[in-house]
């Protein structure tokens, strides 16, 4: 176990010393939220206040999104690097290295979360949830952001250079753009509302927003778990997979 | 930690080899390699690119499968007993394999603490591995900032951390300046001198004459010679001494009285290279016995040979 406590400790030290890392994973979150609700907000809901309440948990979603899919450029770093002969010639299982990019991941993206909800506290995001509310908005997230993350650890196994894994990112970072996350469904053309509402930003988007403001979610949580988990089923055995197709 | 090393301590071999083969898609990399190496003893595996001196070191330290053949390494079989192998070996591949945006101390303790060392113990290995290499000055400075010298000293640290039984170098001193290659000569040379077993990769003859007891010459996929360098060194003529002729006739003549003693003819050129020692006694015998009254031989020249004669020669013979 001392491996995996040690490897996520080297991961998080690596993202902490990368500066393109630190700034994508910090301040672009902040960046988009403030040209949100600042830019866009007015042409879209009339008065920015009521648009930042409605963005706010549409921009957290984003950010851990994108954030999470960086685990794809650092696996694909250390599978592209020597490193990764060391760790197996120590007998360091690839899991242990795997785990601690997602954890590292998770806690980046724990922190960037933070630091969004409170900017976004700061220009008027009003949510109305109770502990209950945050609690399980919180779990949601989370999980959302294991996810992606092993989601992105996959993609790491399989691109051949770091900058194709970026390709992954880029995909993420899309994602939430047809789907509830900025403006409502119905705003958009016909032919995109089915995508929209089926696809697995929209529910996590819409239980974080709905629990965060305390509305009726219906089963939007129910749906955005069972995405997350099917992620999560995929991406694991996936990864194991890939990594072993990989040192092969 | 079990040890791993029981078995060999009977045979007194570290590494055994038996027709190890592996190909990639169509390409036969290694067609059929044996290899042994004596507990305590160092191996120079040389050969030209693309021979396959890493496919070779991947198998032996269990992260390539060989599709034929076995391995025994530290007692363990490098398929069967990759767990017990990874136990007692340390491999320091070809190119770097350290975190650029860690310090020197944070890889060395990080590898300390994957290959089981609890903290403190990592910490106080680490500092001395530091010290043994000189690198102390430069721990605390992250290694995207290290010389090419000091990152190959830092690569090879970070396989000690715990005294490996055999210890792989992949071309350890390539890229190297001549000074930095003459510690890591030293180095190697300190680990042979503990009793570990070493085996290393090189492209260099001078160095594998140097540091080895054994060298074997690996040419597309094959060891084409092995021996100690001295036996090498009989088998392979490692200077030549190159005679200029003065003309075709003398050329004709002393070819003739040469006969298979030469090992480079250049007709054109008028040149006859015989294998020489590079002693004067050598060539004043040869150029007396030669051309006794002076008159053949227009010039001569002692040839250093290159790996590449090296080979052309084994692969010739
Ligand atoms: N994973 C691989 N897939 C396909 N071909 C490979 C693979 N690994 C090695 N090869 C091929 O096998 C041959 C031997 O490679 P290897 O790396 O063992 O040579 P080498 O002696 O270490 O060469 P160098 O001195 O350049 O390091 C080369 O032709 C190489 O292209
Ligand atoms: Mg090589």
């Amino acid at each position: 176990m001392g491996e995996y406590a040690v490897l996520t400790g080297r991961a998080i030290r690596l993202t902490r010393r990368s500066p393109d890392a630190l700034l994508m994973a910090l301040v672009l979150p902040v960046l988009l939220m403030l040209v949100f609700v600042y830019f866009f907000g007015g042409a879209i809901q009339g008065t920015s206040d009521a648009y930042v309440t409605y963005v706010a948990p549409g921009v957290l979603i984003l950010c851990a999104g994108y954030g999470a899919s960086m685990t794809a450029t650092t696996v694909c770093d250390d599978m592209t690097g020597g490193i990764i002969d060391r760790f197996r010639s120590m007998n360091t299982p690839g899991t242990a290295v795997l785990t601690g990019h997602v954890l590292a991941s998770v806690v980046r993206n724990l922190v960037s979360t933070v630091i969004v909800l409170a900017v976004a506290l700061a220009i008027g995001f009003r949510p109305g949830a109770g502990a209950g509310g945050w609690l399980a908005a919180g779990g949601i997230l989370l999980l959302y952001l294991c996810a992606l993350s092993w989601l992105g650890a996959a993609a790491g196994l399989l691109a051949k250079s770091p900058e194709a894994a970026g390709g992954f990112t880029f995909f993420v970072l899309f994602l939430p753009y047809p789907s509830s996350a900025f403006v409502p469904v119905e705003t958009m053309p016909d032919w995109l509302h089915g995508f929209a509402r089926n696809q697995p930003v929209t529910p996590v988007i819409e239980s974080v927003r709905a629990l965060l403001l305390d509305r009726p979610y219906g089963d939007a949580p129910w749906t955005a778990l069972l995405w997350c988990l099917g992620v999560l089923a995929v991406a694991l055995p996936l990864c194991a997979w890939l990594f072993r197709r990989r040192v092969a | 930690m079990s040890p791993p090393g029981q078995a060999d301590r009977a045979t007194g071999w570290a590494i055994e080899a038996h027709g190890l083969t592996k190909a990639y898609g169509g390409t036969r990399v290694l067609r059929g390699i044996d290899l042994r190496v004596r507990r305590g003893a160092v191996l120079a595996l040389l050969g030209p690119n693309g021979a396959g001196k890493t496919t070779t070191v991947r198998i032996l330290t269990t992260l390539t499968r060989p599709d034929g053949g076995r391995a025994r390494v530290a007692g363990g079989d490098v398929v069967r007993d990759r767990a017990a192998v990874r136990g007692a070996i340390s491999l320091t591949g070809q190119y770097a394999a350290l975190d650029e945006e860690q310090t020197g101390e944070e890889n060395l303790r990080m590898m300390a603490r994957l290959r089981g060392l609890p903290a403190r113990a990592a910490r106080r290995r680490a500092h001395e591995l530091l010290e043994r290499f000189a690198l102390t000055d430069a721990a605390g400075r992250r290694v995207g900032t290290y010389s090419g010298g000091m990152r190959r000293r830092l690569d090879i640290a970070a396989g000690l951390t715990t005294d490996p039984e055999v210890v792989f170098l992949d071309e350890p001193t390539t890229g190297l300046d001549p000074r930095s290659r003459r510690t890591m000569w030293e180095t190697v040379g300190a680990l042979a001198g503990a009793g570990t077993t070493v085996f290393l990769t090189t492209q260099y003859l001078e160095e594998a004459d140097r540091l080895a007891d054994t060298v074997a010459v690996l040419d597309r996929g094959r060891i084409i010679a092995e021996g100690s360098p001295a036996e090498l060194k009989r088998k392979v003529a490692v200077e030549r001494l190159d005679l200029t002729l003065a003309s075709r006739a003398a050329y004709e003549a002393v070819d003739v009285l040469l006969g298979a003693r030469a090992v480079h003819r250049a007709p054109a050129e008028l040149v006859l290279g015989i294998p020489t020692d590079g002693s004067a006694g050598h060539a004043r015998a040869l150029l007396d016995e030669l051309d006794p009254a002076g008159e053949l031989i227009a010039r001569f020249a002692v040839h250093g040979a290159t790996l590449d004669d090296v080979f052309l020669e084994l692969t010739h013979g």
